[in-house]
Order: structure tokens, then sequence, then C-alpha cells
């Protein structure tokens, strides 16, 4: 299975990790509607995280339509998840993202500066102005 | 006092001789949750051990265990459905590997024998070894298997990790993580480690000097805090924040950071009339928390 472990001291939450590495798995094809995901135990286990954690993960993604939990059986990729059509759109998306990043570095800001940067400004934190 | 939390202390207060080791410790662990239990040296955990345990009777205040006080009559049940591993791992030396589970599982008609051949191989314990030759991290794997396999509903664990290399620590985290999901049981281990707490943990508590300062389940907590740093064009001024949640604030030369425990909007909205040239808000690691909530010595 393709998830890896999640940086527990990076103040994101594991289950926001976890649920991002899923839905990236399903854009770049790694994994396909219908398929099956690890169960909770196994992925606690391999992963050496809080098996509350992964079922929080599990549920949320439920909530969102990307997967499926079926009593008994596990969790499938669901029919409705974004497939490859949407990986097309991200992978454009990504470029652009490319783009901004290699412009910001050319101004001598630092990786970790731009991470900041833009988690804050996905916080909203600049929606009334940040500047001035 | 409910099910759903397995421990719960209500204004629990202990006192030795001179020493207060609790002040009004409030504590509440909810039922299936890995329970990460800090605090500095000195600030109680121990002690908080003993009372849950019922090796010492509390001064003031309430201490429940499964709905029970330790203390008191029912404490035999609360230790029959309790497995502790001490900081010591304490083993019988003269005894060998074999004997020592042997021995063990003579106390308790719930021994998992299924589970007790399982940890063997995956402990890589030899039966044969007589435990005063074992190493550190042997000894914990056995202290671990003993607990693992009596079939109790709550795991208390004093520094499991302790002294052993990142590689075994690994094998008694995932230990405990396999051990959760597969049976219905909750841990509650204290440790100095942060990052395993992070890892494992889904509820915390922090201590300092005999009273809970931080608690919750962890998700909640990396939400709530943030850590704002706001750069102004000349010094930063001197201010006092009033926005609730506020915990620090600190100025260096043109630069204000403020650690909040209840987002970055409330200290935003308060000090954008200083009109600062630039601010940004981030995430906060499980040690900043604990390093805010803990006083360093006076």
């Amino acid at each position: 299975m393709i998830l890896l472990k999640p940086n527990p001291s990076s103040g994101v939450p594991i289950y926001l990790q976890l649920m991002e590495q899923v839905k990236h798995a399903i854009e770049t094809g790694a994994l396909k509607p219908g398929e099956q995901l690890p169960s909770i135990r196994p992925l606690a286990e391999e992963l050496v995280i809080n098996p509350n954690t992964v079922a929080k993960a599990y549920r949320e993604l439920e909530h969102e339509g990307v997967i499926e939990l079926r009593q008994g059986a596990g969790a499938f990729v669901s029919d409705k998840a974004p497939t490859q059509q949407e990986a097309e759109r991200l992978k454009a998306a990504q470029a652009l993202v490319a783009q901004g990043i290699q412009r910001l570095r050319d101004r001598g800001i630092t990786d970790e500066e731009i991470r900041r940067l833009i988690e804050a400004e996905l916080a909203g934190v600049y929606r009334s102005g940040g500047s001035r | 006092m409910s099910d759903r939390h397995v421990i719960e202390t209500a204004g629990l207060w202990k006192r030795y001789d001179e020493v207060e080791a609790l002040r009004g410790l409030d504590l509440q662990v909810p039922s299936g949750s890995i329970f990460g239990f800090l605090g500095k040296n000195g600030a109680g955990k121990t002690t908080t051990i003993k009372v849950l345990l019922g090796m010492a009777r509390p001064t003031r205040g309430e201490a429940r265990v499964f709905g029970k006080a330790p203390s008191g009559n029912d404490g035999v049940d609360v230790r029959r459905r309790t497995a502790f591993v001490s900081d010591e791992k304490d083993l019988y030396d003269y005894m060998s590997v074999a004997e020592m589970i042997a021995f063990t599982r003579s106390f308790y008609p719930r021994w998992r024998a299924d589970l007790e051949q399982q940890y063997l191989r995956k402990f890589d314990l030899q039966p044969g070894r007589n435990i005063k030759e074992l190493s550190r991290g042997m000894r914990t794997k056995l202290a671990m298997l003993l607990a693992l396999c009596r079939g109790a509903e709550l795991l208390m664990l004093d520094e499991p990790t302790s002294g052993l290399d990142p590689a075994m620590a690994e094998e008694m985290l995932q230990a405990l993580v396999g051990h959760v999901a597969a049976q219905e049981s909750t841990v509650f281990f204290s440790s100095h480690q942060l990052a395993e707490v992070e890892q494992i943990a889904d509820h915390i508590a922090i201590i300092d000097r005999g009273q809970t300062v931080v608690s919750g389940a962890l998700d909640d907590l990396r939400g709530q805090y943030r850590r704002i740093q706001l750069v102004f064009e000349g010094n930063a001024p001197e201010i006092k924040v009033h926005a609730p949640g506020t915990h620090r604030v600190r100025r260096q030369g043109r630069v204000l950071t403020v650690l909040s425990s209840s987002g970055g909007d409330a200290v935003l909205e308060e000090l954008r009339g200083y009109r600062p040239a630039s601010f940004e808000v981030s995430p906060v690691s499980l040690k900043d928390i604990f390093l805010e909530s803990v006083k360093t010595e006076d």
C-alpha cells in the first residue's frame, strides 16, 4: 500500500495528513475506484499511529464521498471519487504552483517561508488585507 | 462519573509530609483512547499513577477507575482489570523468561495464551534466557508481554520507551497501537518523548506542580494552538494582548510573537490597529505547547 508514515510533529492533525494521502493516491491513479483500502488495524500497526485516528480519517473521507465504508467488508474507493480527469486538472494546477514557487525562490524567499506563507494564506489570515 | 471515562479524578490532592505532590488534579481518560500523560520530572505523574492503582490514598478529592475508588474495597477489582508496567520494568532476576511468564500467568484467569505465543515470536524473546542476562530492551519487551497477555481492560505504562533505541521504541509503540486496535482496551502512558506521544496518542494531559494545565483531544489542541508572528516597520509596540487564549507575547526588535490557544483570528483582529507590516500564522507542535504550559524553575 502506498500510504506513508505521517509526520506527527508538523502541527497538522494526523487524520488530515492521512486523508490527503488517500486523495493524492486516488488522483494519481495509485488507487482506483472500487479498490479496497487497508483495514484499520493493519494500517494503524503499519504506520504506528492510533487506530482511532485511522477510523477518523476514513469517516471523514466517507463524509466527503471519497470512499465508501461497507459494513464488515472494509473501505473502498468510491466510484464517484475524482479520477484521472481530475488528475489532469491537478497536474495543470501543480504546474502553476511550481511556477509561483520558482518566482518566490528567485526573490530569495526560502522554502520554509514559502510553506508558512501558503499555510497562512489558506488559513484565511490575509483575507482582509494582511499587508499594511 | 460516567462510563465514557475509564479514569476520572476531580480535585485530587496528595500530600506526603511536607510535599504537596498533587494539588487538585483533574483528569478524564476516555474509554478506548491512547492517553499521553505529560509533565516534567516531579510534576506528580508517578504519584497520580500510584493513586490510580490504589498504592497511595488521596489526601483529598476523588479518583475513579472503572467508576470505582482504587484505594477502597473495590481496589482489588480495579487492579485485576488494570495491567501496569513500571518505569523499572519490575521482574524477578532469578527467573528465566519462561518461569516469569508461567508465574505471572498463574495469577490471571483471563490470561491470553494465544497472545503469549504471538508476542514471544514477535519480540524474539527466548524462553530459556535468564532475566538477569536480558538487555534493557529485552526486559521492556518481557514486561510488555506480561502486561499485554493479562486480558486487562486498562494498560498503564510509566515511561514505556525510556532507555530504548529508536527501533525498539517504535516496536513497543506498534505493540500498543496493535493492542488497542485488536482488544477493546485503553492505554494510559506517561512519557517524556513528545514526538511519540504525538504519534500514537489521541488524548493528552499536561500536568505541572500537581495540577492539570492542558488536556483534551490532541487534534483539537492542534487546531486551537497557533503562533502568530507580526513584523513592524519600527520596533514592535509594547502592548498587552487581551484576546482570550493568549499564552505568551514576546517582543524581539521589530518582531512580536504571540502564542494563542484559540486560533489566530482574535489576536490578529486585536493587533491589526497597530499596523504590522506583515504577519503570519503557523501551527504549533506538542513540544511547543508543552514548553509554554509548564513553568520553568524560578
